[in-house]
């Protein structure tokens, strides 16, 4: 690029509905039948959520961290992807994984505190959790390198906070991703805040998105609140890596509604007018008032759809609980491939002194 | 059979690694047509291709990451970072992630990555390129630390670390790459993990040690077998999971151990085997445990890392300590 060339760095947000569930462009870009099984996954997804929430208040779950108001980003982008890609999260993504086929009992025993969540019985090439902020970006670049490698036609897909762009593990994936023309999409998922500190203390950037173009990489913003949005360009961005041109990052303008996590308490720093202002731009209202709207939902249906979510959140709840602990020793058993003989000593002791598990 | 040095040794290795195994890849900076900065990779972007020896921008804590991403995708990435001073950006992979993908995942996702690193002082090298910080990796579950002593060792051991399904942190002694060459058979046979190599057989004293030490070790041993003292010499060679099995059969034979490192001396690996020592055969002992270790002090400059490393005097007069003591 010479001297006189300069690159447009404008990066145009994009919406389909609006916050009143009108549609804002001439044609739907999704299907109607899918805008429904967008709007009944982003509900069950908040079912969880709350009774997730009530399980910790009622010391029966580990701290969880919610996704109260941003089940768009994770169902818009899942809802995208092929059964074959792969989907590297970080650890507000249970709608995402929901939709991948991760299990609600799943979700639960790894908030509780049970390894035994982290393995899917249906995503078995999802990554787990990642708790280390950013450093889950160049896992999906490394996977994405592989399927390309192998001349797959897979994709990688992962997701990061905003407060998470801060960290130099991010750059350094995200420039990797573009030298290696990697096919993977990295999902910003922007809710406003890093635990405390806002957006505004994180980057000055007008976008996050365009922390992308340093990278050479092509960078969209989207409502985040938006799910025909979210779906569409995480379906476009997934189709072009599919066709080996290459990664997109994708900004998903959404909010937090809730605490970051269960112990977390949000009043300490953020003004209450805010919050009130964001439950108007929520996703699930909107879709809900576009598809009312069309005559596509109705009042029954509604009471069908929590009826049966209520169920199946009640059930994976039940077979959480009875979920009987691992052996003690089940530490020991996967930490490398064949338990060294110098470790039979720590696992004998651990079977012999067991407190919490059942025995061997 | 070939003579070849130990960097030689590496890079025939790697290069039979990747023939016998297609998803075995490399990546690292200025691996590719430079061939890295000590020569390790030489000639195998020419073999293999640009898609399998990935000259990587210069991130060592990406470089780790996307291995880590590889490896979880039935990949075999064998990453290099240049120097071990620049190795510490990898933890956070290497501690958060690679040690523990298989444990968290209930043995779903795997990591099969090996990160090398030319490793110790002792060639004259710029300021934070002879760091010896293998105890650090060492205290990590679910990793293996390997760290070869002679150049057939390098090539069995990388070998193994290659195909090993969890991830190696192999540290390869930067001050051996070309002091010696040794027979080495590129024949594609592995030698094995988790154990101790016994180096020379002696009854009077045990000397531990990993790396360029083992060396340094053998000319301490040479030197007493003149004044009768036979000296049994352990090469370490994977630190975690360390055979501590070994190196306890030989304290009891001979009664005495020396324990011979190169990185600073507290909170080091010898403090490890001093107390495995101590606490499983304390009383086959004739005379206290004895460490030589480089001083607790930032590696200096190279004017005096001569007086940083244990020399072989300072071998020889330990030795000679808990020979008196017995």
């Amino acid at each position: 690029m010479g001297l006189h060339e300069s690159m447009d760095t404008q990066i145009e947000l994009v919406q389909y509905l609006s916050v009143e569930g009108a549609l804002l462009v001439p044609n739907a870009p999704v299907e109607d039948e899918k805008l429904v099984a967008f709007y009944e996954a982003m509900t069950r997804g908040r079912l969880f959520d709350g009774k997730a929430i009530a399980l910790q208040r009622t010391g029966q779950l580990g701290t969880f961290a919610s996704a109260l108001g941003q089940e768009a980003v994770g169902v818009g982008v899942a809802s995208a992807m092929e059964p074959r890609d792969v989907l590297v999260p970080s650890y507000r993504d249970h709608c995402a994984q929901f939709t991948r086929g991760m299990s609600m009992t799943e979700c639960l025993l790894y908030w509780g505190g049970d390894e035994r969540g982290s393995d899917f019985q249906q995503c078995r090439s999802d990554f787990p959790n990642c708790v280390p902020v950013a450093t889950q970006i160049s896992h999906a670049v490394g996977a994405a390198y592989a399927f390309k490698l192998r001349r797959e036609e897979r994709v990688a897909v992962t997701f990061i906070g905003d407060g998470g762009t801060a960290n130099g593990a991010f750059y350094e994936a995200l420039n990797i991703a573009g030298v290696w023309n990697a096919p993977v999409i990295i999902v910003i998922n922007n809710n406003g805040w890093a635990i405390s500190t806002p957006r505004s203390l994180e980057c000055a950037a007008p976008t996050l998105a365009q922390k992308g173009v340093a990278a050479g990489i092509e960078c969209r913003q989207v409502d985040g609140n938006d799910v025909a949005a979210m779906h569409d360009v995480a379906r476009r961005a997934i189709a072009k890596a599919r066709a080996g041109e290459g990664p997109t990052l994708i900004e998903a303008l959404t909010y937090r509604l809730g605490d970051h996590t269960t112990a977390d308490d949000a009043t300490r720093y953020r003004d209450a007018d805010l919050v009130r202002r964001a439950w108007t731009r929520e996703p699930i209202a909107r879709l809900r008032a576009y598809l009312l709207g069309k005559g596509l939902w109705s009042k029954e249906r509604e009471a069908l759809l929590l009826k049966r979510c209520g169920e199946e959140v009640e059930n994976a709840v039940a077979a959480y609980l009875a979920t009987p602990p691992q052996n003690a020793t089940a530490m020991f058993d996967w930490l490398y491939e064949t338990l060294p003989i110098s470790l039979r000593s720590q696992r004998d002791a651990a079977r012999r002194y067991s407190a919490g598990g059942s025995h061997d | 059979m070939t003579e070849l040095n130990l960097v030689e040794a590496v890079n025939a290795a790697l290069s039979c690694g990747m023939s016998r195994d297609d998803s075995v890849l490399l990546l690292g900076e200025d691996i590719g047509a430079n061939g890295g900065v000590f020569r390790a990779t030489n000639g195998l972007q020419a073999r293999f291709g640009r898609e399998r020896v990935i000259d990587a921008p210069l991130a060592e804590g990406g470089i780790a990451g996307v291995a880590v991403g590889m490896a979880a995708m039935g990949l075999r990435p064998v990453a290099e970072i240049q120097f071990t001073g620049f190795i510490y950006p990898t933890f956070d992979q290497m501690i958060n992630h690679a040690s523990r993908l298989r444990n968290r995942t209930r043995g779903r996702l795997s990591c099969p990555m090996v990160l090398r690193s030319p490793y110790g002082a002792g060639i004259h090298a710029p300021e934070h390129h002879s760091e010896s910080p293998e105890a650090l990796f060492a205290h990590i579950p679910g990793l293996r630390v390997v760290i070869p002593s002679t150049p057939a060792r390098a090539y069995g051991l990388l070998l193994a670390a290659m195909r090993d399904p969890d991830p190696v942190v192999f540290l390869e002694p930067t001050r051996l790459y070309r002091l010696f060459k040794q027979e080495v058979v590129d024949d594609g046979e592995a030698l094995p993990l988790d154990a101790c190599f016994m180096t020379r057989e002696g009854l009077d004293v045990t000397v531990v040690a990993w790396g360029a030490m083992v060396r340094e070790a053998m000319l301490a041993a040479e030197t007493l077998e003149g004044e009768g003292v036979e000296v049994e010499i352990i090469d370490v060679a994977t630190l975690k999971p360390c055979d501590f099995d070994t190196i306890l059969r030989s304290v009891e034979k001979t009664g005495r151990c020396v324990i011979v490192q190169e990185a600073p001396r507290s909170n080091g690996f010898g403090a490890e085997i001093a107390a495995e020592i101590g606490e499983r055969a304390l009383y086959s002992l004739q005379a206290p445990i004895c460490r030589v270790a480089a001083y607790d002090v930032v590696v200096p400059l190279y004017r005096l890392e001569r007086d940083y490393i244990p020399s072989v005097e300072r071998i020889i007069g330990a030795i000679r300590g808990v020979m008196e003591g017995a």
